[in-house]
């Protein structure tokens, strides 16, 4: 089993301000598009650094997207940047048509996804943007779990052509994974090898699977740890070797087991490789006000969890 | 520079290419790109710089974008009839596999077209990202977009007319089809929308109002009027009043034929009031 360490807690939105801010000096074709939310986005910097390329829209996120839209026409690579719950399900509609099925190079760039937004409720917890982003065809759907990931990811968006919604999150959580690490849009990570049971995660749950995985080993299970940074398209070669390795997954997302990560290796196994699955993810629920913590223990979205998850799917294991 | 009666050939043959398309497929909207033919005309042979060796990026060309999509037979035949594509394709429209979707798009690539309409109130966002990206890149060409005025029903309109008033985009034209009708009535009857001129103008934008839309020498001078307005500080919003249906007699002063195809004997009729003029598709 590998173990990883981290020196601090970090916040992933703040690795999109940063590598937000590093695109500004290395692409001047990067614009980046905010409705009234600069702070929570970490944007200020790119804003302070090129206010000619900063589009302050004010609270529209139907014209921001349109705007968005616009832009790629002229070669300009635009990042919007709001809550994921305004960055999808409020203007679904103008991505579908001005983005997606127009094919537009514009990255929708996603804070405060899930119950771990906290306190403000359910109104701004989304647990179906994956599942509504990954159904648009040609969308690219990114979901990443620690500080490092997160910048390396927004500046490797930035050199993908096409449509992509980069999901992250508010709360300060280990930031573990390398500093210096290449994002390979479309490959899963092998965290940590093992043989009984595969733990596919994304997000912030991928933190609780890896603490998962030491309680695992001192029950005496090998648990392979998969990080799935991209979600669509799936790195469905990995999950594919993996099912067939251990027999038996636990898949984890702060998201509703509908429409998510689940549901993706679910159809990837079904199709290539039948495995019995536990879904560690929301039960087609709305979430509600609270502490990051207290919500990722009520809705089961933290280590114990899976572990709970990795020990039914056994007993399912022929 | 045509004469005003080769442009009114072409109006007559547009309004061929648009009644036998959709009487082919049995389906579209005639009465919207009826009343918009001399506008399209106008628009793309007298007004705009642009190249017919199509790149999306459009550097130092005027785009046009059609917020109103279902008009696309209009939208289509002065396309093709500008070069952008064969004019026999237009035989293809509505059909499976064409580049002539029903709603137009970038889907099937067909030059021309820089983003998918249909779904209605999304196309002046899309200008005034385009419009930004223009002076972004210090390129002085100009945005057209077009819109129904139901269309202006539609929330993310008043968005984006507050985005370009409130930050001065200034090389924006967006032209609305003022034809007072939308698929179940009158605009009025529907959901009355008040002084569109007074509403533009307490958002920040210069109005220029042409109260023939279907008059060519009208068109003319409303759009280069409207030219001379750019670059000054503030959008442009052409208020184009125009009649549905306009050139066959029984389509005009009605709603009825917003989204309705003549059938044999109705098409014989119409066309015969516009008589080939540059050769039928």
């Amino acid at each position: 089993m590998k173990t990883y360490t981290f020196t601090e807690k970090i916040d992933t939105r703040s690795g999109f301000g940063d590598g937000l801010t590093e695109l500004g000096q290395s692409n001047e074709n990067v614009v980046a598009l905010c409705a009234d939310l600069t702070g929570s986005l970490k944007m200020n910097a790119f804003q302070n650094n090129h206010p000619e390329r900063f589009f302050q829209i004010g609270i529209a996120e139907a014209n921001m997207m349109g705007i968005a839209a616009g832009l790629t026409i002229g070669g300009k690579i635009p990042f919007t940047g709001t809550f994921a719950n305004f960055s999808t399900g409020r203007v679904y509609d103008q991505i579908r048509q001005s983005i997606a099925y127009s094919h537009k190079n514009v990255k929708i760039c996603a804070s405060h996804a899930g119950v771990t937004l906290g306190e403000d409720g359910a109104t701004h917890q989304i647990l179906e943007d994956i599942g509504l982003m990954k159904m648009l065809p040609g969308m690219t759907v990114i979901n990443t779990c620690d500080y490092n990931q997160t910048k390396a990811a927004t500046i490797a968006i930035a050199d993908y052509n096409g449509p992509v919604y980069l999901r992250f999150g508010r709360p300060k959580v280990p930031n573990f994974t390398d500093e210096n690490q290449s994002f390979n849009v479309g490959e899963g990570l092998v965290l940590s090898p093992g043989k009984d049971v595969s733990i596919i995660a994304t997000g912030h749950l991928v933190w609780e699977a890896l603490e998962a995985a030491k309680a695992l080993h001192d029950q005496g299970i090998s648990a392979e740890i998969i990080d799935i940074h991209t979600i669509k398209p799936l790195d469905e070669k990995l999950v594919i070797e993996s099912a067939k390795k251990t027999g038996a997954v636990v898949s984890c997302e702060e998201h509703n087991f509908l429409g998510g990560l689940g549901e993706s290796i679910s159809r990837t196994l079904a199709m290539h490789h039948p495995t019995p699955q536990e879904f560690v993810a929301t039960k087609d629920t709305f979430g509600e006000s609270g502490t990051p913590a207290q919500l990722m223990d009520k809705y089961g979205l933290n280590a114990s969890s899976i572990v709970s998850a990795a020990n039914r799917v056994l007993v399912r294991k022929k | 520079m045509n004469t005003i009666q080769q442009l009114e050939n072409t109006v007559q043959q547009v309004r061929r290419d648009i009644l036998r398309m959709v009487h082919k497929v049995n389906s579209g909207h005639p009465g919207g790109s009826l009343g918009c033919a001399e506008f399209f005309v106008v628009l793309f042979k007298e007004i705009m710089n642009y190249k017919t060796d199509f790149e999306m990026d459009g550097v130092g060309e005027d785009l046009f974008f059609l917020s109103n999509g279902h008009i696309s037979p209009v939208y289509y035949s002065v396309l093709a009839r500008s070069g952008f594509f064969p004019v026999k394709e237009l035989q293809t429209f509505r059909l499976l596999d064409s580049r002539l979707q029903g709603h137009p798009t970038t889907h099937e690539k067909l030059p021309g077209v820089r983003i998918a309409s249909g779904s209605l109130g999304q196309g002046m966002s899309v200008a005034l990202g385009a419009a930004a990206a223009k002076k972004l890149n210090q390129d002085n060409s100009l945005i057209y977009s077009l819109h129904g005025d139901g269309e202006l029903q539609e929330g993310q309109n008043w968005e984006a007319i507050l985005y370009a008033g409130s930050k001065g985009v200034e090389n924006l034209i967006a032209t609305i089809d003022v034809n007072g009708k939308q698929i179940d009535g009158s605009t009025d009857d529907v959901l009355y929308m008040g002084d569109l001129q007074e509403k533009f103008q307490a958002f920040g934008w210069k109005v220029i109002t042409i109260k023939n839309g279907n008059d060519i020498s009208s068109i003319i001078d409303g759009l280069n009027q409207a030219k001379k307005e750019t670059n000054n500080g503030k959008p442009i919003c052409v208020l184009l009043h125009t009649e549905m249906g306009n050139g066959v007699d029984f389509m005009m002063h009605t709603h009825a034929w917003h989204g309705k195809a003549p059938n044999d004997e109705q098409l014989s009729t119409a066309l015969t009031q516009n008589p080939e003029t540059l050769g039928d598709y």
